[in-house]
């Protein structure tokens, strides 16, 4: 009974997730024009929302209790520094997890 | 140019590839915690593809919520996706039949990097999103089924690998920061996005910043919406 639920519970998830993904696509379709107002929203909105999914990543970061973000801060420093230096995305991603890795296991180890 | 857009795609998906498989093992090893076989791993992470849907689904299923309650979380949770589709209405276009699984795997990591990318001309823009869309899906399978299989049984220290997802977000803001004159869109979600955080608190900021950023934008349209000579005849 409860893997009956569980299931259904899944079917619902499934669909409604599929529904805020689809909806923009329907709301919108090909053939007919794209409001301006919407066309300039989806030309600002990336930058607006990596922003967002930036900050997102850190929610869980406490700045009061130790270790105080410090290894979140400095593997972000890290990623963002070697990114403009090289411009390397793969540098710039697994360095910064093995910085934060290393910081975390071992430096700032509770 | 089959060959070529895989190899982008390939090469562009691996960073995520790294933040998948910790984040889909986390979820693996949380599932199974609750009692729930491997099977459910590849039922949910086949059909609902979604990383913090799925991690609060867990909680949905082992406490037995409403299938209301369970809907109407799951759609809070995840109404940040209706803002992706928005900005990819262009870039979708035409891409035909693959469009709806394109659209079925919009993930906060495959939207980084489709709204972001610049294709070369040698590169197939239907090609490139189905196999970005469908590799990183398949990392994401891979990583939630060797959770719940294998996580109990290897005391691998992954602690911090989840890190990876963090870091590409950061190297696409720092690439988008370098090559755009116009900072304020940046400015205003990290901004807005704080500030919410510290309002509204982790659970439940996500929503209203969303809604903040759009009608920030909106204010400062005149400012940003520089027209482009193709959209700029009409009104």
């Amino acid at each position: 009974m409860t893997d009956v639920h569980a299931l259904l519970q899944v079917g619902v998830m499934a669909v409604v997730i599929a529904f805020t993904r689809f909806l923009p696509f329907l709301a919108f379709p090909e053939g007919r024009k794209t409001p301006r107002v919407i066309t300039y929203l989806g030309k600002v909105l990336p930058y607006a929302i990596i922003g967002m999914l930036v900050v997102y990543c850190f929610k869980g970061v406490s700045v009061l209790s130790y270790p105080y973000g410090l290894p979140e801060l400095a593997a972000a420093v890290f990623v963002a520094g070697t990114y403009v230096w090289l411009r390397n995305t793969l540098v710039s991603v697994f360095g910064g997890v093995a910085v934060y890795m290393i910081l975390v296991q071992l430096v700032f180890a509770t | 140019m089959t060959k070529k857009s895989f190899r982008r795609a390939f090469r562009d998906s691996l960073p995520i590839m790294a933040g998948y498989l910790a984040l889909g093992i986390g979820y693996g090893v949380l599932l199974q915690s609750k009692g729930y076989s491997f099977w459910w791993a590849i039922l949910m992470s086949v059909t609902m593809f979604a990383g913090s849907g799925q991690y609060a689904g867990v909680d949905f299923m082992a406490s037995g919520a409403s299938l209301l309650t369970t809907a109407f979380m799951t759609l809070i949770i995840n109404c940040r996706h209706f803002f992706y589709g928005v900005s990819l209405l262009e870039k979708y276009r035409g891409t035909g039949l693959v469009k709806p699984y394109l659209i079925f795997g919009l993930t906060d990591e495959t939207y980084s990097i489709t709204a972001t990318t610049k294709l070369e001309d040698d590169i197939n823009p239907k090609k490139y999103y189905f196999f970005l869309t469908a590799l990183n899906h398949s990392y994401w399978i891979t990583g939630c089924v060797l959770g719940a299989v294998l996580g109990m049984f290897l005391p691998f220290p992954s602690t911090g690998i989840d890190f990876a997802m963090t870091a590409l977000f950061i190297v696409i803001m720092t690439e988008q920061w370098l090559s755009s004159k116009q900072h304020l869109p940046a400015v205003l979600g990290v901004a807005t996005t704080l500030i919410c955080l510290v309002v509204f608190g982790a659970q439940y900021f996500i929503v209203p910043a969303l809604f903040l950023i759009a009608a920030e934008l909106m204010i400062f349209r005149k400012k940003l919406d520089i027209p482009e000579s193709e959209v700029a005849e009409d009104d």
